[in-house]
This record gives structure tokens, C-alpha cells and sequence, in this order.
């Protein structure tokens, strides 16, 4: 698949559920329907559970790569509002 | 609305649900609420949108803290008897959360001040525990153009509706005069369960908040009714009635009312 290029970028290493995805939807929430939200993460669970709770809200999610020992990137496209 | 890292963390369970979400939060930030009666509704009604994040709760009430009020009115404490119930309640609640503006009201309210102590908020919630009150906000809400989330309790039962300006029933399309002093009980006779507030005033919270958020349905035109002994939940539809004295085509009531003579003043 070619690479999407993010619209916007939030690094949140460091940080636990549910934080994780209150910054990641707050990110979500301040973008226009159609925009790629990129997110580099460290905290395993997240890259799980954070695909699976942006496609409950209706989110649509392009990637899920493990970039490292310790990093994931996500890329998480905007459908609803 | 940029949050703080405290606020983050303090409503992230709000943030993530789809319903609320940042701009919600930011809703309820923005948001100002009237209680009326700092007691049994008051209290968790007040707590709760606290915790929730209301900007601003202004909370009117001419009592003072007594011990007999600590079986149900949570916001007061043996530190705080003898306490203006206002002010017991603003100390419980900004402890729980300092974002929330807290307006403390030590009076009682009358047909004279409750237009302008209303006008700056955006929703009214009646927690008074006697009809002339009840009947005092239910009309000023009305000729403000406040919506309003009315809770009663006595015993073991409690009701809880809420009432839209210009849409929907109003409470005398319910109940068109206050009952005569003789059949309402006295207080010696007017046991309540302690934990029946809480449900009572939970539900009314809620009403509120959702009210804030645009989100879901609320208690217009239905009277919903609680049994705590059955524990059964009952909802009565309540239409409006096209001669209401107050809402009615033709209003007889065009003008504020104190119903105060007669009335145990629990
Ligand atoms: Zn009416």
C-alpha cells in the first residue's frame, strides 16, 4: 500500500490507557473529515486497543506498523464527526 | 477548548465516550446551572455535576447545616453544622473539583428575585422540598424561558421530569394548583429514605448533562416515577394541557405567585 502523508502527527510515548486515546480522539476531533491523523505510540496495549475504539466511533484505520523494539505507527483517517 | 493535563486526566472517562467526547467536555465547562436547595436533591445534584465539570453552580438555600440533615444530604458533615447549607455544600464541592465555579445564594427565594437570579444561567433544577417553591420556579422558568429538571422525594417514592420553555407540558399542566396546607403531610409525618435523594437527584444530574451535551432524550412531557420498597421505575406521559392557567392558551397566571402561608418550611 503506498504511504499515506498525515495531515497531523502527536507523539504520545510515555503515555497509559485511557490516555492514550483521550489524546488521540481529542487529536481526531480537532481535524476535518477526510484528514490522516498520524500517531507514534510506545504503550503495547494501546496499539490495539486504540484501532479497535477509533473504528467503534466510526474512525477509519489505514495502519498498524510496529517500527521499532519499542514504537508503533498508526494512521487513522477521519469519517466521522 | 485546550485542556490541562489535571483535566485530562480528570475527564478522560468523559472524553472517550463518543456522546461527549473534547467538545462536550468543553460544553460542560461552559455551562451554568441553578439549583435551587442545598439538601437532600441539591447535594448529589450539585456533587455530581461537580465532578462532571460544570462551570458554573450556583446553589440557593436559607438553611442552615443541622445533624438531622446527615442521614441524606451528602454535601454537609459534622465539621459544617451550624454552617450555612450554601456554604457547606460550595466547601464539599470545591474540594472535589476547583475547575467548577461554585455561587453560593444564602437566602430564600421569592417571587421578587428569582427572575434575576436565573437570567445568566442556562438550566434550572429544582430541588426544594415544599410545593410553594415548587410552583414559585416551575412559573418563573417558564416566563424566562429556562428549562428546568424538577425532582421530589418523600418516604420511599420520588419523581423526577423535565419541563422545556415552549415545548412541551409545564408542571401546573400536571398538577394545576399547589395542594391545599391540610394534605400535605406535616413534618413530623414526612420520613424519607435516606438514599432516596441520590437516586432522585442522580437521574435529575443526568437530565442536566444531557441537556448540556444535545445528547439523547430527555423527561419532556413524561413523569418518571421511582419506588424504592417495589423497586420499580414507572414513566407517565404527561400532555399539555391546552387551558393550563400558566402555558395554556388562555393564561390566568401571568404573574409570579408565593404560596407561602400554611406550608411546613422543612
Ligand atoms: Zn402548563
Amino acid at each position: 500500500m503506498e504511504d499515506t502523508i498525515p495531515d497531523k502527527k502527536i507523539n504520545i510515548k510515555g503515555l497509559v490507557c485511557p490516555y492514550t486515546f483521550v489524546k488521540a480522539k481529542l487529536a481526531i476531533e480537532s481535524m476535518e473529515i477526510g484528514q490522516v491523523l498520524e500517531i507514534l505510540l510506545d504503550y503495547e496495549e494501546a496499539s490495539r486497543s486504540i484501532p479497535k475504539s477509533m473504528e467503534d466511533h466510526g474512525q477509519k484505520v489505514l495502519k498498524v506498523e510496529k517500527v521499532s523494539d519499542t514504537d508503533w505507527v498508526l494512521q487513522i483517517r477521519k469519517d466521522k464527526d | 477548548m485546550d485542556f490541562t493535563d489535571d483535566q485530562l486526566m480528570r475527564y478522560s472517562r468523559h472524553i472517550i465516550l463518543p456522546e461527549v467526547g473534547g467538545k462536550g467536555q468543553a460544553k460542560i465547562a461552559k455551562a451554568k446551572v441553578f439549583i435551587i436547595g442545598a439538601g437532600g436533591l441539591g447535594c448529589p445534584v450539585g456533587y455530581y455535576l461537580t465532578a462532571a465539570g460544570v462551570g458554573t453552580i450556583a446553589l440557593i438555600d436559607n438553611d442552615t447545616v443541622e445533624m438531622s440533615n446527615l442521614q441524606r444530604q451528602i454535601a454537609h458533615s459534622v465539621q459544617t453544622i451550624g454552617m450555612p447549607k450554601v456554604e457547606s455544600a460550595k466547601r464539599t464541592f470545591e474540594a472535589l473539583n476547583p475547575d467548577v465555579n461554585v455561587v453560593a445564594i444564602q437566602k430564600r427565594i421569592s417571587k421578587d428575585d428569582i427572575i434575576d437570579l436565573i437570567r445568566d444561567y442556562d438550566i434550572v433544577v429544582d430541588g426544594s422540598d415544599n410545593f410553594p417553591t415548587r410552583y414559585l420556579v416551575n412559573d418563573a422558568c417558564f416566563m424566562a424561558r429556562k428549562p428546568l429538571v424538577t425532582g421530589a422525594i418523600l418516604r420511599f417514592e420520588g419523581q423526577v421530569t423535565t419541563i422545556l420553555p415552549g415545548d412541551g407540558p409545564c408542571y401546573r399542566c400536571l398538577f394545576e394548583e399547589p395542594p391545599p396546607p391540610g394534605l400535605v403531610p406535616s413534618c413530623q409525618e414526612a420520613g424519607v429514605l435516606g438514599v432516596l435523594p441520590g437516586v432522585i437527584g442522580g437521574l435529575q444530574a443526568t437530565e442536566v448533562l444531557k441537556l448540556i451535551l444535545g445528547k439523547g432524550e430527555v423527561l419532556k412531557g413524561e413523569l418518571l416515577m421511582y419506588n424504592a420498597l417495589k423497586t420499580t421505575f414507572r414513566k407517565v406521559r404527561v400532555p399539555k394541557n391546552p387551558s393550563c392557567p400558566l402555558c395554556g392558551a388562555k393564561p390566568t397566571i401571568t404573574e409570579l405567585i408565593d404560596y407561602n402561608e400554611g406550608y411546613c418550611a422543612m
